[in-house]
């Protein structure tokens, strides 16, 4: 591990790479912060640019600098504006908004950051001890396991998915997977479900659906509701915080940086999952006289959502570098980005290309250090952004988005596919259908597809199912996971209804 | 019919007739030699056509029932919310595809970003026409210049 500590050091610190992730997190914070913009946007609309550096490790090292950047952006606006700019930090407007109407807001964006900085952290070190370890035993691995886990990742994301919303999951899973047959297939480059377009040949591009997926309905969605921008226009000031107050929350952040990453470790819990649970954890084994607290300004109810989305950013990396299977949408684009560059993140990129892994590690500690400093004296300065008119902003990110499309595949026809699929997404997302999954299912289909076909070309048909322990085991707890949720949930509306228990 | 079971609806479609290509027309072209292999291109699409007709058809009949969520949009009430202007939006971005490749890109970008602030209601057309000449030459530099990826900066018969 010191050895590759050491690469690690060698290729984070490099000018360039050292560049990459103050600039990642300086874009991520300001464009986290806009309302309406995402972690998956924002990352969706650098991919072009991550794609062209050519350098693997350079790619991850912004990529992940912006990931981390938008999501402390989001928790900015979420407590200056009560206007969450992600999932992830709209538990941090629960007790921030309250504690920035106070005239705290300089205290609360400190919190903020420094809680974000101890997730951040202890959820890298936390990487570091476990990815090696869950790499070497995915190592013995082979491909029917990797269909068999797959399987599994797809239908635990389905599963986490929530009551009533588990088919819905599955629906776009399926069909995330269908739309990735589409073009030259896997075993014998014969062309699939292309409908004699050529422009299909090569299949949908991967950073179109991305943006049309989430950047595009996004956007639609702020044109169609305007959201209230105005906030509390008090000065900020009070950056300080004091000892009891640091004495206070920092048991918080140390149970919820672990919680945390094991959180984001899981396929499917992302940081919004862990964010949402380290509030409601941390205010039920709060006292009594601070449960009252919570959501009144408790700076407990601040400090454990923002440690817990943090590490759950960094915990969801765990299975992306070691077994090559993106635990949320954010990873999977990622995943995306890494393939374009040549790199196949899984079990052997730590043996492969151990550079990339362990400078991404690093530059983890060095993305969290250098969010911490600059955030620190800008955060009055950061607010500004926030007056940026709609209607600048708007046009600008359709641009993007389209600019992304086009320069991925320089193909009119894409952006033209991704006006279509976005116009099919903004739908979707009305009927509350989880567009995520659907992007998760695209990206696996192709080595979904390419391992089912190897394990059955091995075994001469589909007995490797049963003949091997591993993958029967697996594809098992895949069929668990999907009938669990909606048994139990069939379990408590009998229940409510008034019908006995069998006990 | 709730628009969730409508989109099941349609998506059963969709699944159809992925399933008929899959089962009915893909395996007659196939060579001889690949008839022989455990599995053909058909394989994988046929078992997902399957499993998303069932993932369908749960929705359809409504086997899994949710609590309602209270959603960011009403869509019942959709001519509540600016539609306009987002139908507007939507028509400019086709327009903009269609029209990058003729038009070149300078013109289009320009003329995209402020007709995009026009729809939205902005009417300050010097603050207007600077930002979107400046966003379009920066963007076009970095595209064709940094990126080195050819993007025609102005029509054909301008020497584009």
């Amino acid at each position: 591990m010191l050895e590759g500590l050491l690469i690690g050091l060698q290729t984070a610190f490099s000018v360039q790479n050292l560049l990459m992730v103050i600039g990642g997190c300086l874009i991520g914070t300001f464009i986290g912060m806009l309302p309406g913009l995402g972690p998956m946007s924002i990352i969706a609309i650098m991919i072009p640019v991550a794609i062209s550096l050519g350098d693997p490790s350079a790619a991850l090292i912004l990529l992940a600098g912006v990931y981390y950047g938008a999501i402390f952006g989001g928790s900015t606006s979420s407590i200056l504006l009560n206007a969450p700019g992600v999932a992830g930090t709209v538990a941090s407007s629960f007790d921030g908004y309250p504690m920035a109407r106070q005239g705290k807001a300089g205290k609360a964006l400190t919190i903020a950051a420094i809680a974000s900085f101890a997730g951040g952290t202890v959820g890298a070190i936390l990487l570091m001890v476990f990815a090696p370890a869950l790499s070497s035993v995915a190592l013995l691995f082979h491909s029917a396991e990797y269909f068999a886990l797959m399987v599994v990742g797809l239908s635990a994301i389905a599963a986490f998915a929530g009551t009533g919303q588990v088919a819905k999951a599955l629906i776009m899973t399926v069909l995330g997977l269908i739309m990735a047959t589409v073009g030259e297939g896997a075993l014998f480059n014969l062309p699939r479900f292309t409908m004699g377009v050529m422009d299909l040949q090569s299949g949908f591009g991967f950073i179109t659906l991305a943006m049309a997926m989430f950047a595009l309905p996004e956007a639609l969605f702020l044109v169609l509701k305007p959201k209230d921008m105005k906030g509390s226009e008090g000065d900020i000031k009070d950056l300080r915080i004091s000892r009891s107050e640091a004495k206070a929350i920092a048991p918080v952040i140390g149970r919820q940086s672990i919680q945390g990453f094991f959180i984001g470790v899981l396929p499917g819990a992302g940081a919004t999952i862990a964010s949402f649970l380290g509030y409601a954890v941390e205010r039920n084994i709060a006292p009594k006289h601070e449960q009252d607290e919570f959501g009144k300004g408790s700076i407990k109810g601040l400090a454990a959502p923002e440690t817990a989305n943090n590490a759950a950013c960094t915990g969801s990396f765990v299975p992306l570098l070691t077994l090559g299977i993106p635990g949320s949408g954010t990873t999977a684009i990622l995943l995306g980005a890494l393939i374009a560059l040549n790199v196949t993140p899984g079990p052997r990129l730590m043996l492969d290309e151990p550079q990339i892994f362990w400078a991404v590690i690093m530059s983890m500690f060095i993305g969290n250090l250098v969010l911490l400093i600059l955030n620190l004296p800008l955060i009055p300065y950061i607010a500004k952004i926030l007056a940026v008119p709609r209607n600048y902003l708007i046009p600008f990110i359709l641009f993007f988005t389209l600019m992304g499309a086009y320069i991925g595949q320089n193909n009119a026809t894409e952006l033209l596919l991704l006006v279509g699929f976005g116009i099919c997404a903004t739908a979707l997302k009305f009927a509350d259908y989880p567009l995520a999954p659907l992007l998760i299912g695209f990206i696996l289909g192709g080595m979904m597809e390419d391992n089912f076909s190897r394990s059955m070309q091995l075994y001469d048909g589909i007995a490797f199912i049963w003949e091997r322990p591993m993958t029967l085991a697996l594809l098992v707890i895949a069929a668990i996971l999907i009938i669990l949720p909606s048994y139990r949930n069939r379990r408590a509306r009998a229940r409510a209804r008034g019908v006995a228990e069998g006990d | 019919m709730a628009l969730d079971r409508w989109i099941a609806l349609i998506l059963l479609g969709v699944c159809l007739a992925y399933g008929y290509a899959a089962w009915f027309t893909m395996d007659a072209g196939l060579a001889p030699f690949m008839r022989r292999a455990p599995i053909w291109p058909s394989t994988f699409p046929k078992v997902l056509s399957i499993l998303g007709v069932i993932a369908t058809l749960f929705i359809l009949l409504g086997i899994e029932k949710g609590g309602v969520k209270e959603a960011e949009i009403d869509y019942r009430r959709l001519g509540e919310y600016r539609l306009g202007q987002a139908v507007l939006l939507l028509a400019l971005m086709v327009a903009y595809a269609l029209c990058l490749r003729p038009l070149g890109f300078l013109i289009s970008t320009s003329a995209f970003l402020i007709l995009g602030a026009f729809i939205l209601g902005e009417r300050k057309l010097y603050v207007m026409i600077p930002i979107a000449l400046i966003a379009a030459l920066s963007v076009w530099y970095l595209v064709h210049g940094v990126l080195g990826i050819y993007m025609r900066p102005l029509p054909g018969f301008l020497g584009g």
